[in-house]
């Protein structure tokens, strides 16, 4: 059971702040008083209205909520025990979870996207199948029992060890009802859909609301898990990572998705920084409106002229991208910021590179499509020169003959890889030459700068001639474009 | 010189409880989520400004109109755009109107001519200084707050912290009653750390099925309910479709209203397809949608 604070609710909610600061979210005592007023001002007993309430004064960013929302449901919990709701497993004779009857439920309330009922059978599919370590089969039907389950409402025949999502819904299996129900959203087995479109848009539909399910049981298994194992636990292993702290080689599916909303506002970022010229490093010819309308405040003597402020710079930029197998992962990340980048710059070249190189910016067109795209990258000819393992002191060589005119004094360059160059001459005079003639260079590299230069990395030798950054998630690529000069 | 107001902001809510901002702001038209609701229901009575940030067209600014409109306030507006300045956002001197006043006041002395140049009749009142000085409730919108540069960021912090504005003639005027403040952002860059610090945040985002549907129902009455549900349904599932914009609660109200000026009361394929294009504003967005849903 979840040991009570003592010290009352405002040392809960303390205790709470101190769950969101572990998981990354800066909640600064000025939130935690802010939060305080906010509990004082609602009513405690509307669980989504102090939900709500909390949210709106301790967090600070759109991104956090994911997390914020699993540790109030540690903190918060909807209640002790099982919690049940309206909606009741179906329960056979010989007393186990009718698990047919389950799935007829399931599908009905698929078919009605009927939220609420959803969530209640959530709920009571971990507290029917989803116990770990107790007697199954019986599913907890009248034992007799010791002590320790004493304080569960139903069923509870010695308590489990703990709760596990992934054995409820392997017994329900959510995913394969999508057949079922589209079959009775059609309006039966034997009806055709009116079209295809409508046929896709139910499908997608259906498929989402199947996700939102296995969702809601994982949440609902891990509110159980932490009345056992203590939150603090759940805490830690739980709670999902905060999207701009994802790293870019273990980012799943879904990651991606949250990552690509990210990434597209910091190349804009990135534009501007890489546009903006040092303030005041020139000043222009004399703005006569404003000139004039300033020295009104001195009886019309201009004493004070208005300079026309300098034309914000076009720049040029040039990527300079890794696409080889060791950065696989990576590259994902980096088309998508090549792609983001495409849009804010007038002026782009694109080059991907293993151990030749190939000029790609043809095929970032407006309407580009991603996963295509690494397809052709890679049919390109003229990418793989000698033996398809990544060589950038070659790359750097052909890039610097096939295209000497690339790089001029407006470019600024940008390089992405994990200078891996295995073991073979990592070609610095090049590199120099280019960090020369460029108004900027600056490298991303997407390995753990502990890992720099270990091995067959050329991390060390590269970071002495232009500057290299670790830029593993977005939080961190966030810092370098902040950091870029010009501010 | 002018007086100095030295009486505290003092603060009439607005507002009795959650459930009265629901029921007040639905009978103004605007529907609002829980989230909406609690965190107006504390922003007034916390007396917080209220940074309200999401995707385009989820009724960010809407909310603003619809607090004033709920409370009997005024709504004053502050547009934010690049390069705007204390001179837009706070108050400017009339100058040409100064110059003209002295040019016309021969023989007066200097002390009557300098007191009568600096008031009242000369000061041009931006939205910020007039929403301080208004007596009667008053809503203040700072739209677009992420377009501003950071050094309006700083006039905001000092206005929304005490809600007060010095004018070096005049000294300090303090606001007598606090406006309710709502601050919108695009999130096109990320505001100050101080300047969200003194605020109540709001991600407002797409609302769930059931509300959306609601919200297509009141904005458009005269759709049928049953071609409102088609269109959020399947507004749904084009924001699920990875697109460069994702459709928001204003395409799927301006989608019901082209439904019903074309005279349409069923969504069959031609129909999408021949108005995709008000939903989608992107001609690679309609295109991957189409290939997506296979509309063709």
């Amino acid at each position: 059971m979840t040991p009570v604070v003592h010290g009352g609710l405002p040392a809960h909610l303390v205790d709470f702040v101190g769950a969101l600061r572990r998981a990354g979210i800066a909640v600064g005592p000025g939130e935690s008083v802010d939060a305080a007023a906010v509990v004082a001002e609602l009513d405690l007993l509307q669980r989504e209205q102090v939900r709500e309430g909390l949210a709106a004064a301790m967090l600070r960013r759109s991104g956090q909520r994911a997390v914020f929302d699993a540790l109030f449901d540690l903190w918060f919990p909807l209640g002790q025990g099982a919690a049940l709701g309206e909606v009741a497993l179906p329960y056979a004779e010989d007393g186990s979870v009718d698990v047919e009857a389950l799935r007829d439920l399931l599908a009905g309330l698929l078919r009605d996207g009927d939220t609420a009922a959803m969530a209640e059978l959530a709920r009571a599919i971990v507290d029917g199948l989803g116990a770990v370590g107790r007697g199954q089969g019986q599913g907890g039907q009248g034992q007799g029992q010791g002590g320790g389950g004493g304080d569960r409402g139903q069923g509870g025949g010695g308590r489990p060890s703990t709760w596990s999502a992934y054995q409820a819904l392997n017994a329900v299996r959510p995913e394969t009802l999508l057949a079922r129900v589209l079959a009775d959203l059609r309006g039966g087995a034997d009806a055709d859909w009116d079209s295809p479109f409508a046929e896709e848009v139910s499908r997608r539909q259906v498929r989402d609301r199947i996700s939102s399910f296995r969702r809601m049981v994982t949440d609902e298994a891990r509110r159980r898990g932490a009345e056992i194992r203590g939150r603090e636990a759940a805490a830690r292993t739980g709670v999902p990572k905060q999207g701009d702290r994802v790293d870019f080689l273990t980012a799943n599916s879904e990651q991606l998705a949250d990552l690509r909303r990210r990434v597209a506002p910091l190349a804009r970022h990135l534009a501007s920084r890489l546009a903006a010229r040092r303030r005041r490093a020139r000043r222009g010819p004399i703005d006569l409106r404003r000139t004039l309308r300033r020295s009104m405040s001195t009886g019309g003597v201009p004493m004070r002229p208005a300079f026309r402020r300098p034309r914000p710079g076009r720049p040029e930029l040039v990527l300079f991208c890794d696409v080889s197998g060791s950065v696989a992962g990576f590259s994902h990340f980096t088309m998508m910021l090549v792609q983001a980048l495409r849009e804010q710059f007038s002026r782009i070249r694109i080059f991907c590179f293993v151990d030749g190189c190939v000029e790609v910016t043809d095929l970032f067109g407006p309407n580009a499509d991603l996963g295509g795209v690494m397809a052709e990258i890679t049919a390109r000819p003229g990418l793989i020169a000698f033996d398809g393992h990544s060589d950038y002191g070659s790359a750097l060589g052909r890039f610097r003959e096939g295209w000497p005119d690339v790089v001029g004094p407006r470019t600024s360059l940008l390089l992405l890889g994990d200078a891996r160059t295995n073991y073979r001459d990592p070609n610095l005079t090049v590199l120099g030459e280019l960090a020369d003639q460029a108004r900027h260079v600056h490298w991303l590299n997407p390995e753990p700068q502990a890992q720099w230069g270990t091995g067959d990395s050329a991390a060390r030798s590269y970071g002495q001639v232009v500057p290299m950054h670790e830029c593993r998630t977005a939080a961190q690529l966030a810092g370098v474009v902040s950091g870029l000069l010009p501010v | 010189m002018r007086r100095v107001s030295t009486e505290p902001v003092s603060q009439k809510t607005l507002f009795d409880s959650v459930d009265d901002v629901m029921t007040r702001l639905t009978d103004v038209g605007y529907l609002p989520s829980t989230a909406v609701a609690t965190t107006v229901f504390l922003a007034d009575r916390l007396g917080k400004p209220l940074l309200v940030e999401g995707p385009a067209g989820v009724g960010k600014t809407e909310l603003a109109r619809a607090v004033a409109d709920a409370t009997g306030s005024g709504l004053v507006r502050l547009q934010c755009y690049e390069g705007i300045d204390e001179a837009r956002a706070l108050y400017e001197w009339n100058h040409a109107k100064q110059l003209l006043r002295i040019t016309a006041s021969q023989g007066e002395s200097w002390d009557d001519t300098r007191d009568d140049v600096f008031s009242e009749e000369f000061l041009l009142p931006r939205p910020l200084l007039t929403a301080i000085r208004r007596t009667d409730p008053t809503v203040l919108l700072v739209d677009e707050t992420d377009k501003a540069d950071v050094e309006v960021e700083g006039l905001l912090l000092e206005v929304l912290g005490d809600f007060q504005v010095t004018v070096p003639e005049w000294g300090t005027i303090t606001a007598n009653q606090r406006p309710f403040t709502l601050l919108t952002s695009n999130a096109t860059r990320e505001l100050s750390e101080a300047l969200k610090r003194r605020c109540l945040f709001l991600h407002l985002d797409f609302p769930d099925p059931d509300l959306e549907r609601r919200i297509v129902l009141t904005r458009v009455p005269q759709l049928p309910e049953a071609l409102a549900e088609e269109l959020v349904r399947i507004v749904g599932v084009l924001r699920g479709i990875q697109l460069r914009k994702a459709p928001s609660v204003s395409e799927t109200i301006d989608w019901g209203r082209t439904l019903l000026a074309l005279g349409l009361d069923t969504l069959d394929d031609d129909t999408v397809r021949s108005t995709l294009g008000v939903v989608l504003k992107h001609q690679a967005d309609a295109q991957k949608a189409v290939a997506e849903l296979r509309l063709n």
